[in-house]
Formats: structure tokens, sequence, C-alpha cells
């Protein structure tokens, strides 16, 4: 397998447009003409040489390809957008659509990804050993067709909306997901190993998902419906299995409806919180170390408050509600 | 202005009677003559074919519904927008594609005149300023009249001075070419959460039927001598069985005859009559019964149609037919978009994929070929998709592929995952007509021209016509793959729109001087009409008769043709 390095060697002052970091487009290519092709920044057209030095030629193809991005891509859109075969890696963070339309192969993400990556996915893996925005596996704007396959793994929290309109596939959240979870899904599994905060499932006509720390609050248009043993990571639990969306169509198989199903674990959280039933938020506070280090960050500015929580989500992986990040402010200037 | 000669090309033009001759057309100041001076243009047309711009006849291109197709599919326009040219704007969309893209892909194809095929009157200046921003093409709209409270009340009452004195100030008010009808009575019965599913069931309210209205605009047309006839999308559309209510309606007009100044011949223009000529009583025993449907249309002169050919592809659905888009969304289950207009009509958007795999879809696609494969005379059956309700009219040239080539057709057949089903609902099998590039100018030149009374204008190549011209890379003597007939018909290799080359090598080089067409039908005062006007704007309409009217800069560039019915 070749090997492409890019390394990053300006920090692009808007945001890069860059679907061509893709094995697919790589392949076949030497450095010389990879770093030729185009990207774009606001209404300029670039060559990807005027942002990363390139190292290495692709290989004979897509599959023959490894992309290693030694650097931050904060400010890089489209990563391995519409590939479908290879490897891209990332040392630091993306930004929107990272593996967007992928078909195959594998990207790997080790700090945050913004919103949109894996829309639309047909195939391949996608992980991300960070937080991940919204939109994650979801559809394109206006799209019915979300994520069909493969398998999106993220270590850390999501954000909102993610799974909309998912049909197939898997998504692995390792921590805790916002609002509007699978909404209109019609396939696919997701598993959120932390916390899933409501609105999960609304307009869900078929697919499952396993909630291992509890869901805050439950659409009213979900019956509880029975307990179920299932194993996850070999390990086998017990969830409240509930059926939904009500308000939707159901279709039937062997004169059974199918329900969109939602497991939730019966006793998920090691401190013993009921699941199923709306659970009281987990604080989050920041310790010594973090305000610090946000006190910093914000030196002689005046940030708004939706700033600082933006800065709060994006470096330690959380959300504070909008009164705590006020009061956090106050604190900090006093 | 600037002279042409196009040289040694192949000449098909049914309006001269012209099949096939190698002829030199000259172009100048806008018209085609007999000849032109030494320093005109030369165009190379040796070995290609030659034609007159083509002409549609039905196709959403402008308008509230086609702009809230847009707007609520921007999946639609996902990786297809294209940048500015030098002589074009930015670009993009499939199914629903921006004004700009309308224009240059109709031109690209040698189309140089459209009409809009259902325009709400409440929202005619949104159509207008949409028809304004499409370079390139003529264009005219059809106002809709078949849900319409006044029409309704006049033709209850038997008003006929009653009825042409409203029409005529509707086509005025809204700059509108013609009389168009959508499931009459059925998108107002819809306003009750009814429909009327043949043309007896009467309209809720106003106990009128389908049958009278549509005999009742048809008359108040032919009274008035107007340069279309009335143009019917029927009731019952897309549902198995539909074929009886079709004809029914197409019986409506036996035996009257057109009166008209114009040339046109026909009494009704049905459209999309694929969508017309199912039979079955369940999508079970859903087959084709366009045979049923061209042996009436074969046997009777005063009356033309167009296919609605379903091209298989991703598409929108839209149309003034509201109920009905409320029975496909309760089919495919995708998003739905629905309004009621007031005193006028209603509308809905589904987007609908139409699968080679689902056994109707394929069925669909048959019937709509097998409908131009019947047809005798080619002068009354022209080549439509109903835009873009059942494909983009950008597929035209595939459709004109399948009609040229049985070969392409037996292997889209023999590909279908439920052929032997399909093959046994439908004829197309055992049809191996092709049809001729003679007959083609017909469906897509002479035909539709002649049907919406622009003969003199449009669809030939006679001395004193507008000088819209399409030449085309295509031997109809050397076709070595059907698909050279697609490729040739993409992409003109020049196109002449009122004198002005607007496309060169596929390019477009011009957006041309585009014109709106619109009917001034003038009738004798009728002071009743006018009180009635005023009463329900006053006392139903959400707008002031002043913010209702099409005014002149609406209008920039009007062709107006004058009927003078006093």
């Amino acid at each position: 397998m070749d090997v492409v390095k890019l390394t990053p060697s300006k920090v692009p002052e808007l945001y890069l447009e860059s679907e061509h970091i893709s094995p697919d487009v790589f392949a076949g290519k030497s450095s010389q003409e990879i770093g030729d092709l185009h990207v774009h920044m606001g209404n300029q057209t670039y060559k990807l040489s005027d942002f990363f030095t390139i190292e290495g030629k692709g290989g004979a193809t897509a599959a023959d390809t490894k992309i290693v991005i030694t650097g931050d891509a904060g400010r890089v859109k489209y990563i391995g957008m519409k590939m479908t075969g290879g490897e891209i890696e990332v040392l630091g963070n993306t930004d929107m659509y990272t593996g967007a339309w992928m078909a195959g192969g594998k990207i790997t993400v080790r700090g945050n990804s913004d919103s949109f990556a894996g829309i639309a996915m047909t195939g391949g893996e996608l992980r991300i050993e960070g937080n991940a925005r919204n939109y994650i596996g979801a559809a394109y704007r206006g799209d019915w067709r979300g994520m069909q396959g493969g398998t999106i793994v993220i270590r850390g929290n999501v954000g909102s909306d993610v799974g909309s309109n998912m049909n197939g596939g898997l998504i692995d959240i390792g921590g805790d997901a916002d609002v509007h979870l699978a909404t209109h899904a019609d396939g696919g599994k997701i598993i959120v190993r932390g916390v899933a905060k409501g609105r999960v499932g609304g307009q869900m006509v078929k697919g499952d998902i396993y909630v291992l720390g509890g869901v805050e609050r439950m659409m009213p248009s979900f019956r509880c419906d029975h307990e179920e043993e299932a194993e996850i990571d070999g390990k086998k639990m017990t969830f409240q299995v509930f059926y939904g969306d009500l308000g939707e169509r159901h279709g039937k198989r062997k004169g059974e409806i199918i329900y969109g199903k939602i497991f939730v674990a019966a006793a998920g959280k090691p401190d013993g919180q009921k699941a199923g039933a709306a659970k009281s938020e987990r604080r989050v506070k920041l310790n010594e170390k973090q305000i610090a280090q946000l006190a910093e960050a914000f030196r002689g500015a005046e940030p708004t408050v939706q700033e600082v929580r933006t800065y709060i989500f994006d470096t330690f992986g959380f959300d504070l509600k909008p009164m705590q990040v006020s009061r956090l402010i106050d604190a900090i200037k006093r | 202005m600037s002279e042409y000669i196009i040289k040694n090309g192949t000449v098909y033009d049914p309006k001269t009677g012209v099949k096939g001759e190698v002829k030199d057309i000259c172009v100048k100041d806008g018209k085609i003559v007999e000849k032109v001076s030494s320093k005109a243009k030369s165009l190379d047309a040796k070995g290609k074919s030659v034609m007159a711009g083509a002409v549609e006849v039905h196709a959403h291109v402008a308008g509230p519904k086609v702009n809230e197709g847009r707007n609520y599919r921007p999946e639609d326009k996902l990786f297809s927008y294209k940048p500015g040219g030098k002589n074009t704007r930015m670009s993009g969309g499939f199914s629903i594609p921006t004004t700009f893209k309308t224009g240059y892909e109709y031109a690209r194809m040698g189309y140089t005149t459209v009409m809009e095929a259902a325009m709400p009157p409440l929202y005619a200046r949104h159509v207008h300023e949409e028809i304004k921003d499409t370079p390139i093409i003529d264009e005219g709209a059809f106002p809709v009249f078949g849900n319409n409270w006044f029409v309704f009340e006049y033709l209850k009452n038997n008003e006929m001075d009653n009825v042409m004195a409203y029409i005529s100030w509707l086509l005025k008010t809204t700059r509108g070419y013609a009389i168009k009808i959508v499931n009459p009575g059925g998108s107002e019965a819809w306003g009750w959460g009814e429909n009327c599913n043949t043309i007896h069931d009467p309209v809720p309210y106003f106990d009128i039927t389908p049958a009278e209205i549509m005999k009742g605009l048809l008359t108040a047309n032919e009274k008035m001598g107007l340069p279309h006839s009335i143009h019917v999308h029927t009731n019952n559309l897309g549902n198995p069985g539909n074929y009886e209510t079709t004809l029914d309606t197409f019986k409506l007009s036996q035996g009257i005859k057109a009166t008209n100044k114009f040339g046109r011949e026909q009494v009704l223009h049905h459209t999309h009559v694929q969508f017309h000529s199912y039979g079955g009583d369940s999508w079970a025993t859903f087959e084709s019964k366009a045979k049923d449907v061209m042996d009436y249309v074969n046997a009777n002169k005063n009356m033309t149609m167009d296919l609605g050919c379903v091209t298989l592809d991703e598409t929108t659905t839209m149309t003034a037919d509201g109920p009905f888009e409320h029975h496909l969304t309760t089919l495919n289950h995708l998003k739905w978009a629905n309004v009621d207009v007031e005193l006028e009509t209603s509308s809905g958007i589904v987007p609908y994929v139409y699968d080679p795999n689902i056994k109707v879809c394929a069925i669909q696609w048959a019937i709509g070929l097998e409908l131009a494969l019947y047809a005798k005379d080619p002068m009354r059956v022209f080549v439509t998709t109903d835009h873009p309700n059942a494909g983009p009219f950008t597929r035209y040239p595939r459709i004109f592929k399948w009609l040229m080539s049985n070969a392409s057709r037996q292997e889209m057949l023999k590909g279908f995952k439920n052929s032997d089903k399909v093959i046994a609902a439908t004829d197309l099998a055992s049809l191996d007509r092709e049809i001729t590039l003679y007959e083609l100018a017909q469906m897509t030149r002479a035909g539709p021209a002649k049907s919406l009374g622009l003969e003199s204008m449009y669809g030939g190549l006679a001395p004193g016509m507008e000088a819209d011209v399409a030449v085309y890379d295509f031997d109809e003597g050397k076709v070595a793959s059907p698909e050279d007939i697609e490729k040739a018909f993409s992409s003109a290799e020049y196109v002449i729109k009122s004198g002005t080359l607007v496309v060169d090598h596929g390019e477009i080089v011009s957006n041309g001087n585009k014109r709106t067409l619109w009917v001034d039908a003038k009738v004798p005062v009728n002071s009743q009409v006018e009180r009635d006007v005023q009463m329900k704007f006053l006392k139903y309409y959400s707008v002031n008769l002043n913010n209702y009217e099409v005014s002149d800069h609406y209008v920039p560039n009007p062709y107006v043709i004058e009927v003078d019915t006093n």
C-alpha cells in the first residue's frame, strides 16, 4: 500500500473545500500531480500544495492508497468524500462532511469532527476518536436516503440529528447523544453508550436503537412493550424495549407489524439510575484546570455566551447550559 | 439583423412537405426567406439533419409549484451545478432545473418555444417572473380554469356569454395563452376531502359535473375562436382502469368542429395520455390500454394529444391535481407539499422514483411509447414527458431513441426485472414500428405548432415563418447505434432562434430575444362579469384586485395574439 503524507503547511484563512482528498482521486498520481489538485476557499480556487506539503505517491488503485494527514485539518471539509476504498488517517481534527457519501475503505480521525460526517454513506468504516457534531450519518438536506450501509464509530459525544433518515448500517456512539437521534429512521442500528437526551426516534418507522445510559425524556409516541435480554460487546444486558413511532405508518411482515425499536438498558448506569424513566440531567462542571484554560483562551476578550459554550464543547467535549456558561463567565471575570 | 444560410443540410419539414431533401435554408431579419445576400454567414450542414425549432406543448417550467419543488428538493440540485460561462449564468438541478438551465437545455436540444402547462391565476405574476428569467425560448402559459368558482357558477346557470367574458378577462389579466383544465371539479372537491373520479361525479356544493365543466369550456373556446383548444388533464389520473374515464372525456368532443382563424383543427387537446391509459382494477392487474385509447384518437380527427412518457428517472411530480398528489404520497411515503389556491385550483408536489425494477413503473414506460407507435397521424400526437411528472424534459433525446429504434426498446424490455410480466401487460414487444425523422418532426414541430394555433409562425421552414431552426449532427441513413440518436438530439450542432444563432456546436452563444406569447380575446363589454369579479375579490380573495393583474412590466417582451369575438 502506498502512503501519501499531507502535512499542513498553512492554516486556511477561511475553510477549505477539498473533495479531492480521497484515495480514489490520489490513486495513480505522483506527489506533484496531487499537489496540483484544486481546492476551494471562499470563491477562490487554490492548489492543494498551497496548504499542504505532500510526500509519497498514490497507489495503483484506491484500495492501494493510504492518505495520512499529519496535523490538524479542523478547517478542511469533505475529506474522503465519495471514497470507495483505501484508507485515510487524520491525526488531528476535521471539519464538516468527513467521509460524506463514502462507499468503502476506512477513515480514522484521531481528533474531533464537525457536522455531516458520513452523510448518505453506503459502505466502509468511519472512526472518530474524539467528539462529532450534528447530522452524523444523516441524509443530505431534503433527501430521504440517509446512511444506508457501513459503520460509523465515534468514541466521544455527538450533537443533534444523528442518523436522521438512516435506513441501514451501524452508528456506534461511545458517549452521549443530543436530541433528535434517528429521526425518520427506516432501518439501521444505533448504539449510544452514554445518555440520549431526548426526542429519540421521532417519526421512526423501522430500525434499532440501543441506549445503555438511559433516555432522558422518552417521546410520548413510544410504548414500552416488554423486557428483553440482548448482547452488546459479548455482554448480556437486560433492556426495556420501546415500540414506535406510533404516529407513523408501519409495514407488516408475516402478519406482524414492524416497529422502530428503542432498547433502553434497564440498569445501564453504574450509579443505579433507572433507565427509561426520565432521568435527572447529569451535572457537568469544569474542573479548576479547565477553568484556567478557559480564562487563558478568552483573556482580554469579551466573548458571548455562545462563543464560550462552543469553545467548551469543542475543547472539553461537553455541553453546558447557557445559564451555567453565563455564571462561569461572571466567575472568571471576578 | 444578420443573415444566415444553412447549406447542404438534409431538411425535414412537414410544413412544406420536405422529406429529407438536401436544401439550403436562408434566414434574414428573424424570418425564413427564399434568398439571402452574399454577405450572409454560411453554416455548413452537409450530412446533417435540419429541422424547424421544436415546440413544447406541455411542460411545467415556471411558477409557484415549480419553485416550491426547487425549494423543498435541495437534493435534486446536489452535484448538478454548473458554473456560469461567457454567455451563461450558473445553472443546476435535474428534474426541476433553475430557470436558466431550463432555457439553456431546451435550446441545446433544438427547442425554441415552450408552453408552461398550468398557471394558477392568483400566482400568475410569479409565473411571468420566472418566464422572464428563462432565457432564449419563447414561452406562453395556460391559466387553469377547471376548478374556478366563476366558471362553475356561470356554467351551472348556463350563462355562456359570461363564461366567455370571464375567460377573456382572465387571459388578459394573467397574460395567459389558453384554457387549461386539470382534474375538472376534482381539485375543488378536494377542499371537501373528496375527488371526482369519473366525469359524472358532481362537485360538492357547486353541484356541477366534470363533463359539464369540460363541455362548457370547450363550447366557449370554440365560440371565441381562441388559437389553442381546451387543454385537458381529465379526472382519475394514475389509477388502474382509468382509460374508461379518458375515453368518456374524449367523447365529449365527438362531432364538434373547430372554429378559429389560426388553422387549428382540434377542439380538445388531452395531455399526458400515458397517465390516463391504464387497465386492470388494482396494481396487481395493472395493464396497458394504449390500443383502446389510440383507436379512438386515430378515428377522431378533431382532437390532439401528448404522450407523457415515463423516462424511468427519479423526478418530482407536480400538478394542480391536488387529490392525486395526496394519493401519491400515501403510496410512496415521500415528502408532500400541497396548497389550496383560493377560488381557482389546488396543487401538490411529491418526489417520485420511477424504478425500472418495479413492474408498474416499467409498464408505464411501455405505455408512453405504445401511444406514439399506435398513432396513425403524427400531426396529432406529440412527444412530452409532462416535465417533470413522468421525467425531466432533458430526456427527450432518449425518448426519440426509443421511438426510432425498435432494438433499443426491446433491449430495455428484456432487461427489466419483471420482464415477463411487463411484456404480458403491454403490446410493446410486438410493435416493431420505428418512427422516422419526418414523423418526429411532425410530433415535435409542425404538430404542436398547429395544435397551438401557431402554424403560421412556428414549427416549419416555409418563407415568412419565424427563423427557428435546429441542425443536428445526425444522418438518418447512417445510424450505427441507437445511442447515436440520443447523442445527436441532446446537443444540437446549431440552433437559430428568431434569426439569432443561440447554440453553436452544443454551446450557448447567445441569450436570444425571448418573448412571452399571450392571447388578447376581445369580447363585448360585460358589466355583470365586471361586477362579479369585484364582488368575489371583496368577499373571498386574500388579495386586492390591483395586486392580481399581471401588469406590463412583468412581461417585458410580449407577443400578443389578438382574437376578436365581437
